[in-house]
């Protein structure tokens, strides 16, 4: 569904991805895991669109999109749920997951919504709030929702459960794995790279701009060189 | 109240509503961009001076103005796709610096076609005065503040009811998520300076009839309603309009109870008060972020 190949991208002088090779099948979930500065996040970007590619190709569903522009992307299908959340701090939480159904057909909003609050209960009693006033968790919860309303068929998720507390935690990784029961392909970025490999997949190691390592989730998680240097163990 | 309190009143109302207008327009670009367009004194112009232009083409009054508005919403777009949006990724001091460069251009072309003249636009409705508890109020007055009211309503409406409006309002608070969505940014930028050129044209339209309109009204204009903007705290659409109301009174007081000779040294005063003690403006708010 999604084939990256050969991708770099560069901030100013810095080259942060050095030759990407990742690709994601229909209905896979697959975890990059990686250092911090590895660049995880600038892969994301660029296979959204809204960071350019200095050379390679993004591939979605056969089309080449290396050059579209990132609501086209959107538009095919590809939704990002980015590093640090990003809601529409003054905006209320209704009209923030309405945003993320900006680029559907009006008549499919109200069943979309029912079906955010059904999955995040605590959104549907906040949802007339400012964005801004809601809770670390209850802002993730609100990214991953406003990223569902789109009716994503590849859903790009950056460090979901960063900065949360652990209970949280496990409830985003729950909800990831429900979403890809209900047929979304997920790829997923995350520090947690153990949990991440448990329910993944396959999995990725990102180092310095460069795939290190490439293998199913399991095998990853059993890789003596990746548990050292990823995992901690 | 003394019959010359309500004229004064009724004076600053007028030039209020316009002010107000034209702050709109800096606070929706500023919004888009968080470029302050130095160029809105010269929608106005555009508006006033295009009307003119229509007319002396023998076209009838309402066609004229709103073709003059259209045109200068035309020329809002044309100035972001020409000017702005090849710069993007430049400092905001540049684009403020380009927005300055096309306002001089846009005078100097309608200076070389039109002349340095004074030139008047008929009221829209006659200018047989109204007697208001012994003050003269204009019909053109009426017209003035009546569709600044439906152009505030209109754009509240907008902004606070459509999905395009807060599509914008998202853009603005976070250009990334904004993209991330599917809204096209571009698009947003290209409709934020097209609205922002057809409210400086109707503000310039609305009070062409009243001050009589030339090549070089708008640079007055644009910096008094970029004071209006100040006073409401920059990018705050009720703060706009408040801004220019009290702008628009506290110059017609200061016109009428001191001198004339103060009227413009009103807004420079008031702005620095404004920044002094109240740095957010008239209706600075708290932030609601939390992180
Ligand atoms: N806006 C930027 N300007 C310049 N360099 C940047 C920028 N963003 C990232 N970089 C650099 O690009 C490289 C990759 O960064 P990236 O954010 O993609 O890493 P990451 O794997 O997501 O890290 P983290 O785990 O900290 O989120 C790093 O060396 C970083 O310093
Ligand atoms: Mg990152």
């Amino acid at each position: 569904m999604l084939e990256v190949a050969g991708l770099t991208s560069h901030y100013g002088r810095i080259q942060a991805l050095q030759g990407i090779d990742v690709r994601v099948g229909e209905g896979e979930l697959v975890a990059i895991v990686g250092a911090n500065g590895a660049g995880k996040t600038t892969l994301l970007r660029t296979i959204s669109g809204v960071q350019a590619a200095s050379a390679g190709s993004v591939r979605f569903a056969g089309q080449d999109i290396t050059h579209m522009p990132p609501h086209g992307r959107v538009r095919l299908g590809i939704c990002q749920v980015p590093e640090g959340r990003q809601v529409f701090g003054p905006l209320a939480v209704e009209d923030n997951l309405k945003l993320g159904a900006f680029t559907r057909p009006g008549h499919e909003i109200e069943a979309q919504l029912a079906g955010i609050y059904r999955l995040f209960p605590g959104l549907g009693d906040k949802r007339a709030e400012p964005a801004g006033t809601l809770s670390g968790g209850q802002q993730q919860m609100l990214s991953i929702g406003r990223a569902i309303m789109a009716r994503p068929k590849l859903l790009l998720l950056d460090e979901p459960s960063m900065g949360l507390a652990p209970l949280l935690v496990e409830e985003i990784f729950r909800t990831i794995v429900a979403l890809k029961a209900e047929g979304t392909t997920i790829l997923l970025v995350e520090q947690n790279a153990h949990a991440a490999l448990a329910i993944a997949d396959r999995g990725y190691v990102l180092e310095t701009g460069r795939v290190s390592f490439e293998d199913t989730g399991a095998a990853l998680l059993g890789n003596d060189r990746v548990r050292a240097a990823y995992l901690g163990l | 109240m003394s019959s010359q309190f309500v004229q004064f009143l009724i004076a600053g109302i007028n030039a209020g509503a316009i002010y107000a207008l034209i702050a709109l327009g800096f606070a929706i670009i500023y919004n888009a961009s968080h470029v302050i367009n130095f160029a809105q004194g010269e929608f106005v112009m555009l508006g006033g001076m295009m009307t003119v232009f229509l007319l002396a083409l023998g076209m009838p009054l309402p066609i004229a103005v709103l073709l003059a508005i259209a045109a200068t919403a035309v020329a809002g777009m044309v100035l972001e796709k020409l000017a702005i949006e090849p710069a993007r990724g430049a400092s905001v001091v540049t684009l403020i610096i380009i927005t300055i460069g096309a306002s001089i251009l846009l005078r100097g072309l309608v200076q070389v076609a039109m002349g340095r003249n004074f030139h008047r636009v008929p009221p829209f409705t006659g200018d047989d005065p109204i007697p208001v508890l012994g003050a003269a109020l204009l019909p053109q007055n009426l017209w003035v503040c009546g569709v600044t009211v439906l152009a505030v309503l209109a754009l509240r409406w907008f902004f606070t009811r459509t999905m395009w409006g807060k599509a914008i309002l998202a853009t603005s608070h976070n250009r990334l998520a904004a993209e991330l969505v599917g809204i096209n940014v571009r698009l947003v930028m290209l409709v934020s300076f097209g609205l922002s050129g057809a409210l400086g044209a109707l503000a310039g339209v609305l009070i062409a009839p009243i001050t009589l309109t030339h090549a070089n009204v708008g640079i007055m204009l644009g910096l008094k309603g970029f004071c209006a903007a100040i006073l409401g705290g920059l990018g705050n659409f009720p703060g706009a309009v408040a801004g220019g109301l009290v702008l628009g009174l506290a110059e017609a007081m200061a016109a009428g109870y001191l001198s004339s000779q103060y009227k413009d040294a009103v807004a420079f005063v008031l702005i620095l008060a404004v920044l002094f003690f109240l740095p957010g403006g008239l209706m600075g708010r708290g932030s609601t972020e939390r992180v």
